[in-house]
């Protein structure tokens, strides 16, 4: 070969060669990232099917509100039954902020992976034995005390859940794509309430051909059976649990032997930390809790007890809304990347205070009847009596008329009249008049539109805050740090929306929309704060 | 923009008392016009747990004013130290 062609030879030799490397170092750092990429969705699968379970039982309770009330708390008043279930439900959100102390200390303590498996066992084990206590009427007072203990142990579970998740996944997560990754655990509170509202759904049509019969049955037991279906789907997700590892970065920390000794003195003892906590509660989770709570929870409150839709639309709503915005968690968790949080969160705080009114007024003024055509000829009056337990069937006597007009909607009006004449004055049970709405097709999908905005602002304030908190504190103390603002803001401001909307609906009874004002404000306040305090840059390192 | 956040601090001071106050009034008088079990429950579960945020909330004020905030830590080492 000549001295040309040995260069020539050579060099091609060497191309090769060098090209062999290219593609070999191409397929290995492929390889590796194929591997990675199937490891994130693994963790982010596990992490994300557990947090959904918990959201569910957490939920299932609250939605079962009414029927619970009647099991457990004392029938005589029904009002009364009523607040105390509402009140157990706000002592489920309220000892939420404690869970995040105590679960949050162990998880930076004995790691992320055992703390979040020992939370779902306490939720799924308390939601199965709510399905399991007698009623009232069988062991007494022993059933609402028995009742509150559990709901208070959801409570405490829930509190440790999330802020597990969430480090967790983040841990897993490259930088570039932290806001994209923890984006789903994100999703998995509101699929949680979509589930709860399925389950319950389909429960309560399932258990006999005739509706009323089956709606009948599941008052009297089927209630019980989306408690207990809990234990399988927190069976599986142990399973799954226990398979993973522990997070890198933690398992960096205690090799180290860097752990955090008193996780609680160390987020709450120090100012620099302290500060970033209360910047975190005020500038960020406290409006993005009254946003969440008032697109899911308020919402489907006005619907069916202000607006008088009745109980299968306003959740059928609740349900299509869900189903089109859920994808905008991670369409917003995954523009954060890009942009940064700041500006995403405070955007949708901003759209919630200044369009809430409107929306919900635009619903109000849907369901007037008094611009609709109505059917005369379809209007129909039946009188009947009522039987309950307490009183003779021909003690209550209700008169029911149904008006249809030509959108579709129908009108219910009830009225409930007892016979003083016969049996005397009973001052526990006046006149009453109840009406319930059935919306046509137009105002059905009007509902459902608005819905779905109200739910897309929660998409923009809940889809980057994942990342966002991780990003604020250390690893060592990640767990307490950014657990307790986030449940203080959505457990105490956010849990306690639907509950302190309806109190100023009833002080103020003049104006229908000013239990608005709560949310309003706190969102307004939370929003000014983070224009002020908070900055917009994604931390790419928090693995110190 | 640091002067603005120290100004607005002095507002969150002054709103954590300020709601105290109006919470303690409002159950006060709701409790009273109702005086019933639900009522008292209610509005104690509110007053005793939104006074610790109230506090929470005048501590963060604290800070802003004391110019806290006017340079958020950029790395773990300035919240640990």
């Amino acid at each position: 070969m000549s001295r040309e062609g040995r260069q020539r030879g050579d060099a091609d030799f060497g191309e090769i060669k060098f090209t062999g490397a290219i593609s070999s170092g191409k397929q290995t750092n492929k390889d590796q990232q194929m591997k990675e990429t199937k490891g994130i969705w693994k963790v982010i699968g596990a992490s994300s099917l557990g947090t959904l379970i918990e959201w569910y039982d957490f939920y299932i309770f609250g939605s079962l509100a009414t029927v619970l009330a009647s099991q457990f708390f004392p029938k005589t008043n029904p009002t009364a039954a009523l607040l105390s279930t509402l009140a157990t439900f706000a002592a489920g959100f309220i000892v939420r902020p404690f869970g995040a102390l105590v679960f949050g200390r162990l998880g930076d303590m004995i790691g992320r992976k055992y703390t979040f498996l020992l939370t779902l066992v306490l939720m799924g084990g308390s939601t199965f034995a709510i399905g399991l206590i007698p009623g009232y009427d069988s062991i007494g007072f022993a059933a609402p005390v028995l009742v509150l203990l559990l709901r208070l142990i959801q409570g405490l579970a829930l509190g440790g859940e999330y802020g597990g998740a969430a480090t967790y996944v983040a841990e897993h997560s490259p930088a570039h794509r932290r806001g994209f990754f923890t984006s789903w655990i994100q999703t998995t509170a509101t699929l949680g309430l979509f589930v709860s509202l399925g389950v319950i759904l389909l429960t309560r049509h399932s258990l006999d051909a005739d509706k009323a019969k089956s709606i009948a049955k599941f008052n009297d037991w089927g209630w019980r059976i989306p408690f207990l279906v809990s234990i399988l789907l927190v069976v599986v997700s142990i399973y799954i649990r226990l398979k993973m590892k522990e997070s890198p970065l933690f398992e960096k920390l205690k090799t180290s032997g860097t752990r955090s000794v008193n996780p609680l003195k160390e987020s709450f003892g120090h100012k620099a930390n302290l500060k970033m906590v209360l910047l975190a509660l005020f500038g960020a989770t406290m409006g993005q809790g009254v946003v969440w709570y008032t697109g899911q929870f308020y919402a489907q409150s006005f619907i069916e007890n202000v607006c008088k839709v009745d109980f299968d639309q306003s959740r059928t709503i609740l349900i299509w809304a869900i189903l089109f915005a859920t994808p905008f968690f991670v369409v917003f968790g995954s523009w954060s990347d890009k942009i940064g949080r700041k500006w995403i969160m405070l955007g949708g705080m901003l759209l919630a205070i200044v369009t809430y009114k409107p929306l919900f007024h635009k619903m109000l003024t849907a369901v007037d009847e008094s611009g609709k055509l109505e059917l005369v000829e379809k209007r129909s009056v039946d009188s009947s009596s009522l039987a309950t337990t307490k009183y003779p069937a021909d003690a209550i006597h209700t008169v029911t008329e149904k008006k249809y007009y030509a959108d579709g909607s129908l009108l219910v009006t009830r009225h409930y009249a007892f016979d003083k004449a016969l049996y005397g004055e009973k001052p526990d049970l006046p006149p009453v008049t109840a009406t319930m709405r059935t919306l046509g097709g137009q105002d059905y999908w009007l509902f459902v539109g608005i819905v779905f905005v109200l739910i897309l602002y929660v998409t923009m304030v809940y889809g980057p805050i994942a990342a966002f908190l991780v990003e604020l504190f250390p690893t060592k103390i990640r767990y307490t740090s950014m657990s307790l603002p986030y449940h203080i803001g959505n457990g105490v401001f956010g849990g306690l929306t639907p509950f302190i909307a309806t109190l100023l609906t009833t002080i103020y009874t003049a104006d229908k929309l000013v239990g608005l004002m709560y949310p309003i404000i706190v969102g307004g306040l939370c929003l000014v704060i983070g224009v002020l305090y908070i900055n917009n840059r994604i931390d790419s390192r928090i693995d110190d | 923009m640091n002067q603005i956040k120290r100004i607005a601090g002095i507002l969150w001071v002054l709103l954590g008392p300020v709601a105290v106050y109006y919470l303690i009034q409002t159950a006060a008088s709701e409790i009273a016009k109702k005086p019933v079990l639900d009522t008292k429950i209610q509005w104690g579960v509110f007053v005793v747990v939104f006074i610790p945020i109230a506090i929470g909330f005048t501590i963060f004020g604290w800070y802003a004013l004391k110019g806290e905030y006017d340079h958020l830590p950029e790395n773990s080492e300035e919240l640990l130290h």
